[in-house]
């Protein structure tokens, strides 16, 4: 086995609220978004990161690629930590590791032609690249993604959303990192346009070897491209394992919960939707024990004093204490 | 019994572009009780397709057609009579519940005005029918949040609050335009679970707005599928789920990446969403459709036998 790429560990990251302060002096609380995440990956694998709006997700890989604050942990890329705050380090990391993002139109300038937008990263990372290269370089990735030669010189309004995706794909691969993190990247389309950019996206991966990250509220979709899917929730993390076992055997209640919320396209299957009562508690004031208690069906009085943290249960990578409970009974 | 029919709808926008052509020549019935679903991806014209019904298309709409509701012309009625009708007979639900509630009005005001304007209340009773509604929809100790305002709620409440909004007249017919889209999944099953039990208890007739296949299956009895502004394909929903007789749903359904299966393929359809600037002349989908033969690609196909396709059933791979 080889050596992960890229190793995080327990990132945290918190965002100061003002909102609902005493007084305009006193210092502002803390929002948790993401409370100790950390995982490993190895080369070529597909790590797919699901869960609710406002579960820290997007927050997570925008700290990892830099583009966001964290408080602490640390990211290691070929065993290399990453210090962020230096401009070799951030130079190195996105050289290796670049990112799409989940509105296609926001994401590209404007006032750009697609192929100023798409040669950027080679004017950056391949100096030694002349232009005549660089146009080369730049109608053979657009291409790849399936957008024509002699749509190069048009602006980003020109096109439509998923071809504006498949832009934002041809922009963050042409350079050939190693790593892509994709934030919500089909969200945005229609169904039909969105399986076309995940069998891309497949597709890209199994031939540039690439170790991607991707983040997405769609079980199914996420199901689709993953090897390992984690499950986050209140910015922790609840579950993580090998996508086919995480649907086929959930463990934990959220998980659980979430599966059998979603809605099956088959209308003989009579769907019996978990209803979570309870509130979601405060990203500001956090429990002290596990993060799903006030929601989960299945609490214990432990629940409430020990956060459980995702630790090798029975086999498998969850953080709950009832698996402790039934490793004893 | 018919509570809504509309014939031969047309809607058509005037835009700098040229007119647009949203909605082509689409009809359909809906009985008193009936839960059916309009299924299109963007620009498809469902959402237009509700807003003609409510009478608030945007000021450049062409539209032409019949829109009949309990024996009514809604597209001739007077301003007095459809306002009257809004929300007392038809109610719509919104697809973003941030924005369809005013941020400067109590829950209690913002529900108690619909009854105060439409049955003449007082604001005593206001308030009671408005706490009525707030706890049928579930809302947590109603009592103590009806001088609550909108963003004192999560998005899951709010869309509670909307739907509540909705009810709170008791009308026949609720139009509901993705009522679920800007939530999550858990709480989008609390909320179609509650649509149902509610369709079922007030015998209320939905025509449910979505692009979400999954959502149609779980609530509706029939379903129309939509592109381009025509309707493709019109059946009982498991019918539509396990035979789809046209391709552009067939295409559909294998797009949609399910969790049960994970390492195949998902069948995309080829090409781009249609342009709409033209009138239609061919079947709009046949320049994305695997099965199109030349003939598509010429005149319209006729709306026959719930789907709007040329090539025979049998043929079709």
């Amino acid at each position: 086995m080889s050596d992960p790429i890229l190793s995080v560990s327990d990132m945290r990251v918190t965002f100061p609220v003002r909102q609902g302060q005493r007084f305009p002096w006193s210092p502002p609380r803390r929002l948790q978004a993401v409370t100790g995440v950390g995982f490993d990956l190895m080369p070529g694998q597909v790590l797919g990161i699901v869960g609710e709006s406002g579960c820290g997700k997007s927050t997570l890989i925008r700290a990892i690629a830099g583009l966001g604050p964290h408080d602490s942990g640390s990211v290691s890329l070929d065993g290399e930590p990453i210090d962020y705050a230096r401009r070799a380090d951030l130079q190195r990391l996105r050289r290796r590791m670049q990112m799409i993002f989940q509105d296609p139109m926001a994401s590209l300038n404007p006032r750009m032609t697609i192929r100023e937008i798409v040669a950027e990263p080679l004017v950056y990372f391949c100096p030694e690249l002349n232009s005549r290269q660089r146009r080369q370089k730049v109608i053979e990735m657009l291409d790849r993604v399936g957008i024509a030669e002699r749509n190069m010189n048009r602006f980003p309004h020109e096109f439509s959303g998923g071809q504006c995706q498949r832009i934002g794909i041809a922009r963050a691969l042409i350079a050939r990192p190693q790593i892509l993190l994709c934030d919500e990247p089909v969200s945005a389309l229609d169904v039909s346009i969105q399986a076309q950019v995940i069998n891309l996206l497949k597709e890209l991966q199994a031939e540039m070897g690439l170790t991607l990250i991707f983040v997405a509220h769609d079980l199914g979709v996420v199901r689709h491209i993953s090897d390992d899917i984690l499950v986050m929730y209140m910015g922790g993390m609840m579950e993580l394992a090998p996508a086919a076992d995480l649907v086929a055997n959930p463990r934990h209640p959220y998980t659980q919960a979430l599966l059998s919320a979603v809605p099956v396209p088959d209308p003989r299957v009579k769907q019996q939707p978990q209803i979570l009562t309870g509130d979601l508690p405060s990203p500001t004031d956090l429990p002290q024990g596990c993060l799903f208690q006030s929601r989960c069906p299945k609490r214990i009085d432990a629940c409430a004093r020990t956060r459980p943290d995702l630790l090798n249960r029975q086999g498998r990578q969850v953080a709950c204490l009832l698996e402790d409970e039934a490793e004893r009974a | 019994m018919t509570l809504l029919s509309v014939q031969n709808l047309r809607i058509r926008f005037r835009t700098g572009d040229g007119l647009v052509h949203a909605v082509n020549d689409v009809s359909f019935d809906m009985a008193e009780g009936q839960k059916l679903a309009l299924v299109g991806e963007s620009g498809s014209g469902k959402s237009q397709i509700a807003l003609a019904i409510m009478g608030l298309l945007a000021k450049n709409a062409e539209i032409d057609g019949q829109i009949r509701f309990d024996e009514r012309d809604l597209l001739t009625l007077p301003a007095a009579q459809m306002n009257a009708l809004r929300a007392a007979q038809i109610a719509l639900i919104f697809q973003d519940p941030m924005s369809s509630l005013n941020p400067y009005m109590t829950i209690e005001r913002q529900l108690g005005e619909v009854v105060e304007l439409h049955e003449g209340a007082s604001r005593a009773e206001a308030r009671k029918r408005a706490l009525e509604v707030m706890d049928a929809v579930r809302i947590p100790d109603a009592r103590n949040r009806l001088r609550a305002y909108p963003h004192e709620f999560s998005g899951g409440m709010r869309q509670r609050i909307v739907i509540a909004m909705a009810l709170i007249c008791r009308p026949r017919l609720i139009l509901a335009d993705e009522p679920t889209t800007a939530l999550d999944v858990t709480v989008q099953a609390q909320i179609m679970a509650l649509l149902d039990e509610i369709q079922r208890d007030m015998g209320t007739s939905v025509l449910l707005i979505t692009h979400d296949l999954g959502v149609v299956a779980g609530f509706c009895d029939d379903t129309m599928v939509l592109y381009g502004g025509r309707v493709m394909e019109a059946a009982p929903t498991p019918a539509i789920f396990d035979a789809p007789g046209h391709p552009y749903t067939r295409g559909l359904l294998r797009a949609v990446p399910r969790i049960t299966e994970g390492d195949v393929t998902l069948s995309a359809i080829p090409g781009s969403p249609p342009n709409q600037t033209a009138a239609p002349r061919a079947c709009p989908f046949a320049p994305r459709c695997v099965d199109a033969i030349p003939a598509c690609h010429d005149g319209l196909p006729e709306f026959r036998e719930g789907r709007a396709c040329i090539r025979p059933v049998e043929e079709l791979t």
